[in-house]
């Protein structure tokens, strides 16, 4: 598995897959095979993109320590930047389709919609992660720094699921809504369950090894 | 400027104005009745074609040319296929593809309608009595949702103010109260708890007896989908839709303005009135404009939303002196 994860076509074809979301709207808008509402279609499921995005960034990291495919590490900077590219579009959709590129209109309806306030500010804090995601970024700040700057998925995922959860509120309807919470639970309970796992055997380890001599 | 006066000729696009070779047809049809003496009545705009829009599904239902103010906008109709695939109908899902997907199981015959409350002659009558109770008509109005979308519709039907005449309300009769059929056996939606089911909506008596408040049977010449809320339906016109319930059992007259559905779910977002005004939001959206389906194009603009959604003139009396920012 590893050797094919490191085929020199792995990554355009990831690509290629990543892209397949948007070239389907594309498709769909130009042949008006979106439905009656077709902006609307479009802003929807370029939200819905982001969130799978978020999910399939998450997963990369409990995935490659479960399986031992670590090559898998390679494709999660493309797949972040990915989710990025689909929140710009996201907003950009929003912004154009709904709001007319009217900047006061726009101005005026992200504090009255809190959802739209909580996606703009999930949108804002992807992207300093966007922005430092190539190599010499790391490099200028250092392992530790770019690692505690890049944990701001994990907000940038709760607020995403918050935007969601007070979109879907006005009809009491969240049956899709759950299914994104259960795997972002699941993926942000792994590295918890993980992450205490390792501290317990750090520290208790000595102590009760002894006493069970 | 001050938006002008909406008497159906500003265009604010030219797909608005109608197709050449639609105003042809209807000449064509105008000079054919005519020369076979038939030409006293106006054609209306869907009433009189041939082809069915369902393409056979559906029943005809044809209505004459309505002479009720306000009666005939002259917009553009949405195309049948939007007015039919994107609905909100709770009690088939709350997705607007739902009620389309799910609405098969709904059975609009046999369907009977119970008059109840304040009128002194309750009754309770089955669809052919209400099919033949007043002479059917077309009547093209727009639709604005909530949501912040629009749509324009030739219904068919006849004012509501006919059965409440038959009925003669009491003394005490100042609302009525409207319920929409709850079966979880025809309708999979009302298994969730989205809203309190049945779905409840209510008028003040003036209101209801206003003639452009319509008992709708039918839509493009034909009887209603079951996702428009076969067999019959509210239409309010100047009321935002969810005002309009669909599928209705029971019509009854009540002395206290009647809670509705989504006065329940939520009464600090959806007044009992629920008049359409781009001067009052929505708590969390802006109520200014809309968005017309299948016309405004992708990148185009929304449209500004109007007075009473453009029935200021046929409506606008039976609120003076009403604060429509209290009693949104």
């Amino acid at each position: 598995m590893n050797k094919l994860l490191l085929h020199p076509l792995a990554k355009p074809t990831l690509w290629l897959l990543c892209l397949a979301p948007l070239a389907w709207l594309l498709v769909g808008a130009v042949a008006n095979r979106l439905g009656a509402n077709p902006a609307e279609a479009l802003i929807r499921s370029t939200g819905d993109w982001v969130l799978r995005g978020l999910c399939l960034t998450l997963a990369v990291t409990p995935l490659r320590q479960a399986s031992g495919w670590h090559a898998l590490a390679r494709f999660r900077r493309s797949l972040g930047l990915f989710t990025f590219f689909y929140g710009m579009l996201h907003f950009l959709c929003f912004a154009w389709l709904d709001m007319g590129f009217d900047l006061q209109a726009i101005l005026k309806d992200i504090p009255k919609r809190p959802f739209i306030l909580v996606g703009t500010a999930a949108l804002l804090l992807m992207a300093p992660l966007a922005a430092t995601s190539f190599n010499s970024a790391i490099k200028a700040l250092g392992a530790k720094r770019w690692q505690a700057l890049h944990r701001t998925v994990y907000a940038v995922a709760g607020l995403g699921l918050l935007h969601f959860f007070w979109m879907r509120a006005g009809k009491n309807d969240f049956g899709e809504w759950s299914v994104y919470a259960a795997i972002v639970a699941l993926l942000l309970g792994w590295r918890v369950w993980r992450a205490r796992g390792r501290g317990a055997a750090g520290v208790g380890t000595p102590r009760s090894s002894p006493a069970r001599l | 400027m001050p938006e002008a006066l909406d008497r159906g000729f500003n265009h604010r696009l030219s797909s608005e104005i109608t197709p050449r070779q639609a105003y042809l047809d209807r000449r064509q049809w105008l000079q054919a009745t005519a020369t076979a003496g038939l030409g006293a009545a106006l054609a209306p705009t869907w009433g009189q074609t041939g082809a069915s829009p369902s393409g056979g599904k559906l029943a005809a239902l044809k209505g004459g040319r309505s002479a009720v103010p306000g009666g005939l906008t002259m917009d553009k109709p949405t195309a049948y296929a939007d007015v039919i695939s994107y609905n909100n109908f709770y009690e088939f899902g709350t997705d607007k593809a739902d009620p389309a997907k799910n609405a098969h199981s709904l059975k609009p015959r046999p369907w009977t309608v119970a008059i109840e409350g304040e009128v002194k002659k309750p009754q309770t009558l089955d669809l052919d009595q209400l099919l033949k109770l007043a002479p059917m008509e077309e009547r093209v109005y727009r639709l604005r949702c909530v949501e912040g979308w629009s749509m324009v519709i030739p219904w068919v039907g006849w004012s509501l103010a006919e059965l409440i005449k038959r009925v003669e309300p009491t003394g005490n009769a100042k609302y009525v109260q409207f319920v929409t059929l709850n079966d979880a056996k025809q309708m999979p939606g009302v298994n969730s708890r989205v809203l309190d089911w049945p779905y409840v909506e209510g008028l003040r008596l003036d209101e209801a007896m206003h003639p452009l408040t319509l008992l709708a049977f039918g839509l493009y010449g034909e009887v209603l989908p079951n996702q428009n809320g076969a067999p019959l339906r509210l239409v309010v016109p100047w009321k935002y839709g969810f005002k309009s319930g669909k599928s209705i059992v029971k019509i009854r007259f009540v002395e206290k303005q009647p809670k509705t559905s989504w006065e329940s779910a939520a009464a600090s977002e959806y007044g009992f009135y629920s008049n359409v005004n781009p001067n009052v939001d929505h708590p969390r959206w802006s109520q200014a404009t809309e968005r017309r389906i299948g016309e405004d194009g992708l990148f185009a603009k929304k449209r500004p939303t109007l007075m009473f959604n453009g029935y200021e003139n046929q409506v606008g009396q039976l609120y003076t002196g009403l604060d429509l920012k209290k009693f949104y």
